[in-house]
């Protein structure tokens, strides 16, 4: 059975339409990816899955329940977590609070504990606390734990926002372009971050790229999109040798 | 109070160096017990002093009034002020210094609340013996803490989650209404509501209630903004807020049962300065609690980013509503404790005069902080009473301040700290060793 299933999902900006008839299917531990020039209209399919924006038509099915219509933060706390492609950090936080905060829907001491401070409190926050270091740790960024976010240096922002995804403990991760603005070397670093992920969590990875090397390399089945409709999907190398991938991205060749 | 805080060390050099360095590794109990020292030499040797130097009564701010007012006696106070607070001060602190350290130490050892409880008793009792010189100074004082309430639950609002309220004065009338409305009605015959329902012996037990009631009308009330804030932000929510205090203002206006705009008057005389205390600490603890655990955090989070913050399980609306009744119920205490500290008030005092200055407090002392809170709520009040002799330049004189600290420290005095009640209160270890 798939973890994450959609039909027919469509989307409509007023007039405009972003996405047409998308389907997909994602099985536990698979990686998928999504290629497509700007505008293509691939973070607006997260968007949709995530419940920031509602599709005007289609299901969503995650883990065997469907999802439209429920608030972002019900579809995150079931197992959808995500990162963005503009970081979205919380910038008068420090590293530690972000990881922790990512635990908010675990939290059982409700407002009585918070307001007076029970034992109970005491000892989730510090088992909270002990899992958001395990977290950081793994991204290898445990030692800016007490840093504000804005100091830190972009490939460390970028691991403390992958660490704050996976301590929502999902069951499928969305990445919008997880490279985005990286340097060669912070690029393999994130690559090699990505297949730990997947190894030692066995999440399921959904990934929105703009490097077709890193796609290729990491995607079992990509899809690729123009103007919100899927043109061609399959493994790697048939999409590497697809015309109208190569028309999308490259342009029309004219042979004369 | 004054005395403890302004304690940061510094790394000036010069004479001020070198005076702090001698003041350095003193701990805040330390300064406790000097205030302490200070306050009872006061209350033994300050009119017999005050008789000596020729100045006409101990003086009741700190010396503020006399200076602005009579400046012929500014050297007799300088001396009062020299000999009652600076030295005894000085030498008592700089004297006990290992001592206090070592108390502090040993206090440490027992569980958070015996050092939370000592400190808080030696401060009580510093500000008890202060006060007991003048009524003056207790209505000051209860005006202080009232004040420190008011700042530090507008602070949840506007600085911790980031939202611009100005509805703060229309919930703080809510609470002081409420309030005003159960203890009279049930404990004092009144114009209004006749004769009293209840036993008057029970009235001060009851009265937590009473103002627990006010709270929690004031948190009914601050759905009216919490529903909205959902879908609108920023200068828009602003907006709301400043429409629901109007309606709260004409509402109790033209409600004739509480008095219409004449307004309320006969409140028995609950609020006394250990009862004002007591609540002021109970709103400090409760809201720092809050604020420092993952749940009170969300507020942040929803501030700093809300769809990164929906998209990490935060529930925002249920963040956002919990603050805004949570703020209001604060809000609402203090203002049943108002309505009874002044055993009176009327719907005018709720409009935009109050709402410019718990605003003022709350970003001159800074947002985000509970320390900056209480830092802005007792330097804005003490100085609007020290500066009263001044009459109309007041008002000049308060808004150029906070220009200054708008220009050099755009979020506030001591904003984005953390209280932690045990640092606040650990032994500063010895600097004289370390050198």
């Amino acid at each position: 059975m798939a973890l994450l299933e959609i039909r027919h999902m469509t989307h409509y900006f007023g007039g405009l339409r972003a996405v047409h008839d998308y389907n997909l299917d994602v099985a536990p531990g698979q990686v998928r990816g999504l290629i497509g020039p700007n505008g293509a209209g691939k973070t607006t399919i997260f968007n949709l899955i995530t419940g920031i924006h509602r599709p005007s038509e289609g299901r969503i099915e995650l883990d065997g329940e469907e999802i439209v219509g429920r608030q972002p933060h019900e579809i995150a706390a079931r197992g959808l977590g995500r990162t963005f492609q503009d970081l979205r950090l919380w910038r008068h936080m420090s590293v530690l609070d972000h990881v922790k905060m990512a635990r908010y829907s675990k939290i059982g001491y409700g407002l009585v504990g918070a307001f007076f401070g029970t034992p109970r409190r005491n000892r989730e926050e510090a088992q909270i606390e002990e899992k958001a270091r395990e977290l950081l740790e793994m991204m290898n960024v445990s030692h800016l734990a007490d840093q504000p976010v804005p100091n830190l240096p972009y490939g460390a922002q970028r691991r403390v926002e992958m660490a704050r995804a996976l301590a929502t403990e999902p069951k499928i991760l969305f990445l919008d372009e997880p490279t985005a603005g990286m340097n060669p070397e912070e690029l393999i670093q994130m690559m090699g971050i990505i297949r730990t992920v997947r190894e030692k969590l066995g999440l399921a990875i959904f990934l929105i790229e703009h490097r077709l090397k890193m796609v290729m390399e990491l995607c079992e089945i990509i899809q690729t999109l123009v103007f919100g409709e899927v043109i061609a999907e399959g493994p790697p190398d048939e999409i590497k040798n697809n015309p109208a991938v190569i028309e999308a991205y490259l342009g029309k060749e004219i042979v004369e | 109070m004054e005395e403890i805080n302004d304690t940061h060390p510094s790394k000036k050099k010069g004479a001020l160096g070198g005076l702090t360095s001698v003041f350095s590794g003193i701990p805040v109990l330390g300064w406790l017990l000097g205030a302490l020292v200070a306050v009872i030499l006061e209350h033994y040797l300050g009119d017999p002093l005050v008789d000596r130097i020729g100045l006409d009564k101990i003086p009741v701010l700190f010396g503020a009034v006399i200076i602005l007012k009579k400046p012929l006696m500014i050297p007799g106070a300088a001396v009062f002020l020299l000999l009652i607070y600076v030295i005894p001060i000085a030498v008592v602190a700089r004297a006990g210094k290992s001592f206090s350290n070592r108390l502090a130490g040993k206090l440490m050892e027992f569980p958070i609340a015996v050092p939370t409880l000592v400190h808080l008793g030696l401060l009580y009792g510093a500000i008890h013996i202060w006060s007991d010189v003048s009524a003056y100074r207790v209505l000051t004082l209860k005006l202080m803490f009232v004040a420190i309430m008011l700042t530090l639950s507008l602070n949840v609002i506007n600085g911790y989650m980031g939202e611009f309220s100005c509805s703060h004065p229309g919930f703080m009338a809510l609470g002081a209404y409420g309030a005003s409305v159960f203890t009279v009605l049930l404990f004092s015959s009144d114009r209004l509501f006749g004769d009293p329902l209840l036993p008057e012996a029970l009235g001060p037990f009851l009265f937590p209630v009473g103002l627990i009631f006010g709270g929690l009308i004031a948190s009914l009330g601050a759905l009216v903004i919490a529903i909205p804030s959902f879908r609108t932000r920023g200068d828009y929510l602003a907006i709301i807020s400043l429409a629901f205090l109007f309606i709260v203002k004409s509402m109790i206006e033209n409600l004739e049962f509480v008095g219409g705009p004449r307004g309320l008057s006969g409140q028995p005389n609950y609020a006394n300065l250990p009862t004002v205390f007591i609540w002021a600490v109970l709103c400090v603890w409760i809201i720092n609690n809050f604020v420092r655990s993952t749940l009170g955090k969300a507020l942040n989070a929803v501030r700093d980013d809300e769809v990164a913050a929906d998209a990490m399980t935060v529930n925002t609306r249920r963040t956002k509503m919990v603050a805004f009744m949570f703020a209001a119920f604060w809000a609402g205490v203090a203002g049943g404790l108002y309505a009874h500290v002044l055993r009176y008030v009327n719907p005018g005092t709720f409009g935009i005069q109050k709402l410019a200055e718990v605003l003022a407090m709350v970003y001159f002392g800074g947002l985000n902080s509970v320390y900056g809170s209480i830092t802005g709520a007792v330097s804005l009040s003490l100085l609007g009473e020290a500066l009263r002799p001044l009459e109309i330049f007041k008002w000049i004189i308060i808004p150029l301040l906070l220009i200054l600290v708008m220009i050099f420290r755009p979020t506030g005095l001591i904003a984005f700290r953390e209280f932690d009640v045990r640092k606040v209160m650990q032994p500063k270890s010895n600097s004289d060793d370390e050198v």
